[in-house]
């Protein structure tokens, strides 16, 4: 329920306020006598329920963007806004609280940890949040069963395959209900074949929950056929922007896939 | 994070490394067995040393004194001494007086004097004294030959150690074990000593014997002068102690003694006596010293300064043991520290494994970062780590500690044996030091995870999940 009102909030606030507004940002790193400019300058905007890839080769600072859309990262100037909170205003602890509760990441190495099970895995965010036993338990289960992996709950991460494990670090994400997706490389560990299993997999939860979703990835090709916008950097700053050709045929192809999504579900 | 979920997580990342975090919690525990071991120690050896105390009979007793008394036993000097006129008598009012003040057992005349027995017709001369019923139980009569007095009105005696020797004639050698009591005992045992006395008789009675003496004869008052008439009693022996019960009294101490009724009935004429002549005559006894027994030696002080209001002079052991107890307070202090440098060493150990522990699990900390832990949350983490090491090397600590003890105590008893000498358990591990091992185990844990907490929680979450 709680999540429900989140959803209609979120909604309503995207007709005017964007999900996340960045502005002039800017993260320098000192290594030794040079300068790096990771993020140099950019300023985005993506707007509640929109569904965005930031596209560029190694090292163009599109990871750098994404962990300051976190808040893993303080950014050397410029802000970050997101869901109308200004990051440079919160405090560590309440950083904290918003990658708890207000963002989901998952990355391109799953980040598992190993020592614990899959269920353990799954709410451990819950256990930061303070949440009780039971309810933790039945929500990791719940979580665990949208993936499509309630039946390897107590098998640790080493005894998964790659897109199990992304599918379970998606589940973790989304246990505390985020209204935003960060998501970097997702697929980069993954075949082609699971890379589409967990993509539409992300693409429901775009879809159906209104989750505003962020992935970072360099293949253009999986990016064109399920975000509705393509951001490219380069260098640190934005080279350009495209609103994909293809959304309403990958719409199509998205209802489609979306009821065997359903399906599964159910 | 609550504290079940903390406890569960640091108690899973301990067993994730197992091996090296048991090393560590062994060291933490080698650390504080021997805390625990070096303070149980001296708790030992204090309680050892204040039971002696207390079964010498000395530890509990108030001598008290008449202000007249100008011996004043060298304290209190500072107190002004009233005029010996206006001071209190000693007598058998004040004595019943002392008795009824709370926590006093009972309050007995000290009889004390020279004399001389005859034994086989041959005259020895010695100290003898009174002791009351309940100076049975006194530690120096712990190994006595023979029996305690019969009743507090008997005729009988019990002899120390070397008058025995003395009686019989023989004598120790230097370099020679001492004679064993048990041969002592039996050619003394039910033989008769005579001892001679000289009673204290009131004037006013017969004047007529032989050697007797007036004293105070110009002084009217009736009662005030009396004689001394000399007499003899016969005495069983009835036991022969080993000990010294009266070691600390030093020069004046007494190595025969009779019951305190009996010499109470005697009348006999104390060397005190004398300075007593010009006291005014009453009709109930006066004593130069009475001895107060106390139920609880920790009362002795506030009995003490009651008895001073009465208008006494007071001395009581407490005031020696007082540099015992202050003796122990070091001794205790000095084994508290060399235990807690074994402790120290250990707390480095756990500073070692959590540093270890950052570096393996960077990207973990990474991770639950990523996901929402706030620094504190990871603080605790750690925190809980150090503290379950503290709290596990505590209790096995203990466990070790109590151990060692026991094999010390039962060696120590085994050659305590072997030297003819009875069991002694000088180790103690009271309870409270259980608790404060523990506890103090757990906050060195806790203040050793200070830096590896407060490293693992400022660690850059990016920099953490950069590198695999």
């Amino acid at each position: 329920m709680q999540n429900q009102t989140a959803t209609i909030s979120a909604s309503l606030q995207s007709a005017t306020t964007p999900a996340i507004l960045t502005e002039n940002l800017c993260r320098y790193y000192q290594m030794g006598q040079t300068l790096i400019r990771a993020v140099d300058g950019i300023s985005l905007s993506v707007s509640g329920g929109e569904f965005v890839a930031l596209l560029g080769s190694s090292g163009s600072g599109k990871s750098s963007v994404l962990n300051l859309i976190a808040g893993l990262d303080r950014p050397t100037s410029g802000s970050v806004v997101v869901q109308g909170r200004d990051l440079a205003q919160l405090s560590r602890e309440e950083i904290a609280k918003y990658r708890l509760r207000t963002v989901g990441m998952v990355f391109q190495s799953f980040n598992l940890i190993p020592s614990m099970t899959i269920a353990e895995n799954v709410e451990l965010p819950m256990r930061f949040a303070e949440v009780e036993r039971g309810k933790r338990d039945s929500l990791a289960r719940e979580a665990l069963t949208w993936v499509g992996l309630q039946a390897r709950m107590n098998h640790r991460p080493s005894e998964l395959s790659g897109g199990e494990q992304q599918r379970a670090a998606l589940a973790r994400a989304l246990i505390n209900r985020p209204q935003v997706l960060l998501a970097d490389e997702p697929t980069g560990n993954l075949d082609s074949h699971t890379g589409i299993e967990i993509m539409n997999m992300v693409r429901d939860f775009n879809q159906q929950l209104g989750m505003t979703v962020v992935m970072v990835t360099h293949e253009r090709a999986l990016a064109e056929r399920y975000v509705q916008r393509l951001i490219f950097m380069a260098d640190g700053k934005l080279i350009g922007e495209e609103i994909n050709s293809a959304t309403a045929a990958a719409s199509v192809a998205a209802m489609n896939e979306g009821c065997d999504a359903q399906r599964r579900m159910s | 994070m609550k504290l079940p979920d903390l406890t569960e997580l640091a108690l899973r990342n301990l067993r994730e490394s197992l091996l090296r975090n048991s090393l560590t919690t062994v060291g933490i525990s080698v650390g504080v067995a021997s805390l625990v071991a070096m303070l149980s120690l001296g708790i030992g050896l204090q309680q050892l040393a204040s039971r002696r105390l207390m079964k010498s009979g000395l530890f509990d007793t108030v001598v008290v004194t008449s202000r007249r008394d100008l011996r004043n036993f060298g304290r209190d000097e500072n107190t002004p001494a009233s005029p010996p006129g206006e001071s209190r008598i000693l007598d058998e009012a004040a004595r019943q007086e002392i008795e009824r003040l709370p926590n006093v057992s009972e309050v007995y005349p000290d009889i004390r004097f020279p004399t001389t027995l005859l034994f086989d017709d041959k005259p020895h001369l010695t100290m003898v004294a009174a002791l009351p019923m309940s100076a049975k139980s006194n530690d120096a009569f712990e190994s006595l030959q023979g029996q305690f007095f019969s009743s507090d009105m008997a005729h009988e005696a019990v002899v120390q150690k070397a008058f025995a020797e003395e009686l019989l004639g023989r004598t120790a050698k230097p370099g020679v074990d001492e004679t064993n009591v048990k041969e002592l005992a039996p050619p003394l045992l039910g033989k008769e000593l005579t001892m001679r006395y000289a009673e204290r008789e009131n004037a006013n009675g017969e004047e007529n014997s032989a050697n007797s003496i007036a004293a105070g004869a110009e002084q009217s008052p009736a009662g005030a002068a009396y004689s001394v008439v000399s007499r003899e009693v016969k005495l069983k022996i009835v036991g022969v102690a080993d000990l010294d019960p009266e070691s600390m009294r030093g020069p004046t101490r007494a190595r025969v003694f009779l019951p305190l009724r009996l010499a109470e009935s005697l009348h006999i004429m104390q060397p005190t006596d004398l300075r007593e002549i010009s006291r005014a005559a009453s009709e109930q006894p006066v004593y130069s010293s009475v001895s107060a027994r106390v139920k609880n030696p920790a009362q002795i002080r506030t009995i003490e300064d009651a008895i001073k209001k009465m208008g006494f002079n007071t001395f009581s052991i407490l005031d020696a043991t007082r540099s015992l107890q202050q003796f122990f307070a070091v001794l205790d202090l000095f084994l508290g520290i060399f235990g807690s440098l074994a402790l120290a060493v250990a707390s480095i150990g756990i500073v070692n494994t959590l540093v270890m522990a950052i570096l393996e699990r960077r990207r973990e900390i990474g991770i639950m970062k990523a996901i929402g832990a706030s620094e504190r949350d990871v603080e605790k983490l750690f925190f809980a780590e150090a503290g379950a090491m503290g709290i596990l090397g505590g209790i096995v600590g203990v466990a070790l500690g109590w151990a060692i003890g026991q094999v010390i105590n039962a060696g120590t008893n085994v050659y305590l044996k072997r030297q003819a000498l009875p069991p002694e358990h000088f180790w103690t591990v009271p309870l409270w030091l259980v608790g404060a091992a523990i506890l103090f185990s757990f906050l060195v844990s806790l203040a050793a995870g200070l830096y590896p907490a407060g490293r693992a929680a400022r660690l850059d979450p990016v920099q953490a999940l950069r590198y695999e």
